[in-house]
């Protein structure tokens, strides 16, 4: 079996069985960081850059720590320290490091559909960590799998999704790949977080939160995503959060084993209280422990096979 | 027009020999550990569990050693090879493994699950049983147990059905067909 692409931009696009593939690869890969020699041979001599344009700890790390674990070399780019800040364009960075000869390239940028511009100009294959309010699809994969792994199947489960979904490409990622994963998703939260027409993407939009937390099998609480919102789309965080934080009085309403989810960072007592994220249902931490895992099968799935191909549909 | 090499008696006949050979080569079964190459490898190194249990009353600890991701032809195939499970029951220092595949081809399987059993510490030795050594080796390996050596040409290709996974027993040699990886 082999992704039937030469990148990962999203989950849109992905069909269900590649899922299942990164998924079951992704459990393999687990193990390798369970050892006390936390490295396979694997991608020896692969070179992957990080190329971010926005903050991020988790998903950088987790990138560069899949990497290292196959024995590649990841060399990690920052705006901050970059050309950028001297006025290069993003098509020129891309080309130079292109010229390098990396063997994939991993991108995070805050607008929506830069790694897809990117693929288009490079014959390396792109992982998308995250573009804008559009993507975000290995954060999907880790949540899909840390689901997977408690429930032991997506199928036929109930799973909500909290909070500020206009702006998120976790909500976007996760909405394609649980509902083609056999789930049943609902969006929450308060109108001006909520985009019109989100239906479309085949889940259910509430912004009563009891309705979201009742009968859920998993509540995925997201951030207040203050960078991306040009104007306040709430009074006030105090109110946000006694209408829309996930605390005990809320969670009563849940069912007994529901299972808890944040991408991170939180906000601890906003979207979400410390009692709850520190608490026996959250599944945070083994949420970033399966992230590794997922982009070790990303890398391994993208990078392992032959090259023969990859150069059709690029445009230099 | 596939052959019928070994049935399913002749299966466990073979795998009775070895367990015995085991026992006979190590003077007993003291350090041993038996791990098998997933998927049919891993079934064989159960069977092997199970035999010398009976012959020696000891349970010894079994396990699985993926090589997939310490193989040398990953950048060269067209679909990666599905990742198998990795099982190493307790720690290897200082024991004996008795690595368990079913078909002996080229080598380069047992080349690459020996990269990655030495990953996880130092045996003190790793011995190999397979059920089949069917020749054409471009590695200098060798098995120290096998339950039938069968040679081949190139073009044909050797298959183990087990009953734990294919429903049946049975080593098949099926004439002109691509090369099995071994």
């Amino acid at each position: 079996m082999r992704l039937k692409r030469k990148d990962l931009l999203g989950i849109e696009e992905l069909e269900r069985d590649e899922i299942e593939l990164l998924l079951s690869t992704a459990e393999s890969f687990k193990e390798v960081s369970e050892r006390e020699i936390k490295k396979v041979p694997t991608l020896r001599g692969r070179t992957i850059i990080n190329l971010f344009y926005e903050a991020s700890t988790r998903t950088r790390t987790s990138f560069e720590i899949a990497a290292k674990r196959m024995s590649a070399d990841a060399i990690n780019i920052s705006v901050s320290t970059s050309s950028v800040v001297k006025g290069e364009t993003l098509r020129d960075t891309a080309k130079n490091l292109e010229a390098m000869r990396p063997d994939c390239i991993v991108v995070r940028h805050s607008s929506s559909g830069t790694p897809r511009m990117l693929s288009r100009y490079l014959a390396c294959p792109v992982v998308n960590a995250g573009d804008g309010a559009h993507e975000h699809p290995s954060q999907a994969l880790l949540d899909l799998l840390t689901v997977k792994e408690k429930l032991g199947s997506t199928d036929g489960i109930k799973i909500s999704i909290i909070g500020d979904i206009t702006h998120s490409r976790v909500a976007r990622s996760n909405i394609y790949g649980f509902t083609k994963m056999g789930a049943e998703v609902t969006v929450a939260g308060p109108p001006t977080m909520l985009p019109p027409g989100i239906e479309k993407l085949g889940c259910r939009a509430t912004t009563s939160m009891e309705e979201a937390i009742r009968g859920a099998d998993v509540l995925m609480m997201l951030r207040i995503q203050s960078e991306r919102q040009a104007e306040p789309l709430f009074p006030s965080v105090r109110e946000y959060s006694r209408l829309y934080g996930l605390d005990e009085a809320k969670l009563r309403a849940a069912k007994k084993d529901v299972l808890i989810l944040h991408p991170g960072p939180i906000n601890r007592g906003v979207e979400i209280s410390p009692d709850i994220a520190d608490g026996p249902y959250s599944l945070i931490l083994d949420q970033v422990t399966n992230g590794v895992a997922v982009r070790m099968a990303i890398f391994y799935l993208l990078l392992g096979g032959v090259k023969e191909g990859l150069q059709e549909g690029v445009k230099a | 027009m596939k052959k019928v090499v070994l049935d399913d008696k002749a299966i466990d006949r073979a795998l009775a020999r070895i367990a015995h050979e085991i026992i006979e080569r190590n003077k007993g079964t003291e350090k041993l550990v038996i791990l098998g190459i997933p998927t049919r490898g891993y079934h064989l190194a159960l069977r092997l569990q199970n035999k010398i249990e009976e012959i020696e009353g000891v349970h010894l600890p079994t396990g699985a050693v993926d090589a997939t991701l310490y193989r040398d032809d990953l950048g060269i195939k067209k679909d990666q090879p599905s990742l198998k499970k990795m099982d190493i029951p307790i720690s290897i220092d200082g024991k004996k493994i008795i690595m368990v595949d079913d078909v002996l081809f080229t080598g380069r399987t047992i080349r690459a699950a020996m990269n990655a059993l030495m990953d996880f510490g130092r045996p003190l030795a790793i011995q190999l049983a397979v059920l089949v050594d069917r020749g054409h080796r471009e590695l200098p390996i060798k098995a120290d147990y096998v339950g039938k050596n069968i040679p081949t040409s190139m073009k044909e290709g050797v298959k183990v059905h087990l009953f734990e996974t294919d429903g049946i027993n049975e080593v098949v040699v099926e004439p002109a067909q691509e090369a099995k990886q071994g």
